[in-house]
């Protein structure tokens, strides 16, 4: 080749880029290209925080601003994963803080955040902007003054569904009286009650606030005062809905909700008093995404609120909305592209609610958009899974959770293989599958045959032999998560699909008949001692395997064995 | 559950009937490595090393629903749903009725009635029969039917002995007994 574009030019194209995908192809192409790349990338993705080390990552891309970062398993949201097991932050932080100096987003997931961590962050970079925090744990409330107090530029601060230890709410009084910045808050989960004439100051001085998120503190009363200060609002969070005196609250809300008209996204209502949710009436035509999975609200109220929203993309409810109250949906919300139903009574013994599979249905034929399902219910049959897979192949998500382990058809007795089968043959592009109820290995043929874009698969007490590991494994050619809880699967499949693993981010097995660990990163998760302490025949509690490339880790607990290529020559 | 209640007519007592497989699953057609929501416990709690605790106490595993660590799969957040941050104002208080030689029991909320009449009255009208009057001293002597109830401490007490909001909280389930069957209760000895 005599000529190649001047590296500005190519620079220059790949700020296009977004996708992390796009970004790593790009750096696949030749040398220059890698190097080119490396050094205009701004934004990293890093999908399991031991999958790589913050000097691997550092040492390849120099000018970072902005960093996502993935740590404990999904599992751990169900308490799964020990206490202390690691995940922990600092060390990244640490590191960034010395080699990326004018880092602006930070976003984590499933991490252990310290308020060392937080100080630390919050006195070293400058211009830091975007504080994402997804279900995280291990600070508190002083660790958020830190950043309150000394992030002068900061944009946003998004604690969604973190376990943060509760001192006291004074932490958003640290917030300086001339910072202006900020564009997005979500406290709430959050205990205790801030200072509420701080936040009003601090509503009124940000001109750019277009995310509010209130805690459960907040009162219905307080909140005219708050939306009055804020009309330019686009998603806001209530806290408790209800009021002891019933005075002018009403009048006042109406007005309040009136006057924003920008409104798209709301959440909170916990504690409900359905008189208070007409007051919302106003705002509800451009509403798009409701969250009302704290909502302990029955049916006719709550139905009356979801019919006022003719442009809802996204619905978060209670399973107290009922198969009565899905069968409004495809006349009032026809748009909907996400539901989640869960449920309000998980560990009662018999149904507190007349919600079966037959709500799901409706909602999938009525609503042509619909794309991705979270659904709790305590009836299935292969029918309705077969109805619901013709009606709708345009699904991506689908998570179905059937809360009696093992229930089967209940019209038939049969297992679900037919009615999942289905799913996974018509639904095409499929990225996401979360099954329940009786599945024998048949359901895994099928999966394994069809379900060709799946990514990600959660099953428990599922499948009969190893054979059906065998066929996800080897059929499921995107398959880059997998975890499984409480099924009868043991080495046999894991062995002969070893080099698969290695195209995955992650697998997870706990409560199966694993004995022996096929490769070298392996984490074996034991409370009762070390794997060698029992008898051969003992299977391991928990078993987690990942790709890596930076070796084993070095702050595992106690209860963390990795597997070395010699243990496994041993055993065998 | 409605689906396995629904056989036509009969009552289909094989749904009712007391056995340790999970729903569903029929003694004849369950395999051999399928595990009971029995077992399916077992098995967490004696990877959890929990079995042994369970076993000092002398508590048996109920044969369905008992907790299962990570499952059903719902965040910690969202589980004490059912019990909102105000006192149970709002849920209701749900008893089982049962009558003596009927097949199956009723259910009814304690919350609506305001009083002993009240109750008394729905019970006759749910099971279409005749209690009669009440005396401290006799109890529902004469009656067809006496009501009695289980209380907090599983002990078998005559219904209307004590203050009726007292009756509400320590009631946990009422028998409907033959009036020749009851004439041996006295009041709360």
């Amino acid at each position: 080749m005599a000529y190649s574009f001047p590296e500005e030019v190519l620079e220059y194209v790949f700020a296009f880029l977004s996708s992390h995908k796009d970004r790593n192809a790009v750096s696949l192409v030749c040398k220059s290209w890698y190097e080119i790349e490396r050094w205009c990338r701004r934004r990293i993705f890093i999908g399991n925080c031991y999958a790589v080390s913050p000097q691997i990552v550092i040492r390849r891309f120099p000018e970072v601003r902005a960093v996502k970062i993935k740590g404990k398993p999904h599992f751990a949201d169900f308490n799964l994963v020990p206490e202390g097991w690691g995940a922990y932050v600092y060390p990244w932080i640490s590191a960034m803080v010395r080699s990326y100096p004018w880092l602006e987003e930070i976003k984590l997931k499933r991490m252990v955040v310290t308020d060392e961590s937080l100080e630390l962050l919050s006195k070293s970079f400058k211009n830091f902007k975007v504080l994402v925090l997804s279900s995280c744990e291990g600070f508190t409330t002083d660790g958020l003054a830190s950043i309150a107090a000394n992030c002068r530029n900061l944009r946003e601060l998004d604690l969604r569904e973190c376990e943060v230890e509760d001192l006291s709410g004074h932490w958003l009084s640290h917030f300086p009286d001339n910072f202006t910045s900020l564009v997005s808050l979500n406290m709430s989960c959050l205990g205790s009650e801030v200072s509420f004439s701080a936040l009003e100051r601090l509503v009124s001085r940000c001109p750019n606030l277009r995310t509010l998120r209130l805690n459960r503190a907040v009162p219905v009363e307080k909140l005219p005062n708050l939306l009055r200060r804020a009309p330019q609002l686009v998603e806001f969070g209530t806290g408790a809905y209800s009021a002891e005196n019933q005075t002018d609250i009403f009048s006042n809300l109406v007005e309040a909700f009136s006057g924003c008209k920008h409104l798209k996204s709301l959440s909170g209502f916990w504690d409900v008093d359905p008189a208070y949710l007409p007051a919302m009436y106003y705002a509800c035509t451009g509403i798009t995404s409701l969250n009302l999975s704290n909502a302990t609200v029955q049916s006719p109220d709550l139905v009356e609120l979801i019919i006022q929203c003719p442009n809802l993309k996204c619905l978060w409810v209670l399973d107290y909305i009922e198969d009565a109250g899905l069968k409004a949906l495809p006349s009032y919300c026809k748009d909907l592209q996400e539901l989640r139903v869960f449920p309000s009574d998980p560990y009662g013994a018999e149904p507190n609610v007349s919600l079966t599979e037959q709500g799901l249905v409706t909602v999938s034929a009525g609503c042509p958009k619909l794309q991705s399902v979270l659904y709790f219910c305590r009836q299935m049959s292969n029918a309705a899974l077969i109805t619901i897979a013709r009606n709708r192949p345009n699904l991506i998500r689908f998570r179905l959770c059937i809360i009696d382990p093992q229930a089967p058809d209940y019209l038939t007795l049969e297992p679900l293989d037919t009615g999942f089968g289905a799913i996974v043959e018509h639904c095409k592009e499929l990225l996401r599958l979360s099954m329940s109820g009786l599945l024998t290995d048949r359901v895994f043929e099928y999966i394994g045959t069809h379900a060709k874009k799946l990514e990600m698969l959660s099953i428990a007490f599922a499948g009969d032999s190893d054979l059906g590991l065998h066929n996800v494994l080897s059929g499921c050619e995107s398959l880059r998560k997998l975890e499984i809880m409480d099924c009868p699967f043991g080495d046999k499949a894991l062995l002969a699909n070893a080099a698969k693993l290695e195209t995955m981010r992650s697998l997870w097995m706990s409560s199966c008949s694993v004995r022996r660990c096929p490769s070298s990163n392996v984490e074996v998760m034991d409370e009762r001692g070390h794997p060698d302490s029992r008898p051969e025949t003992c299977p391991v509690e928990k078993l987690y395997i990942y790709r890596t490339v930076a070796g084993p880790r070095v702050d595992k607990p106690n209860f963390v064995w990795t597997m070395d290529e010699d243990a496994v020559l041993r055993l065998s | 559950m409605e689906g396995v209640m629904s056989h036509g007519n009969d009552l289909n007592l094989k749904a009712t009937e007391l056995r340790l497989g999970l729903p569903g699953t029929d003694e004849s057609t369950s395999k051999n490595n399928k595990r009971t929501a029995n077992e399916l416990v077992k098995n967490s709690e004696l990877l959890n090393g929990k079995s042994d605790a369970k076993a000092r106490d002398g508590e048996t595993v109920p044969a369905s629903k008992s907790q299962i660590v990570g499952w059903p799969p719902v965040r910690s957040f969202r589980k004490n749903v059912v019990q909102p941050k105000k006192t149970e104002a709002e849920t209701g208080n749900f008893v089982k009725v049962s009558m003596d030689g009927a097949p199956y029991l009723r259910k009814i909320d304690l919350k609506i009635y305001k009083g002993y009449q009240e109750l008394l009255k729905a019970l006759e009208n749910m099971f279409k029969l005749t209690i009669g009057e009440y005396s401290e001293r006799e109890g529902y002597k004469g009656s067809e039917y006496a009501p009695a109830y289980e209380d907090k401490d599983g002990d078998l007490m005559l219904v209307g002995d004590v203050p009726w909001d007292m009756f509400m909280s320590t009631c946990k389930r009422l028998r409907i007994m033959k009036g020749s069957e009851a004439t041996g209760l006295g009041s709360g000895v």
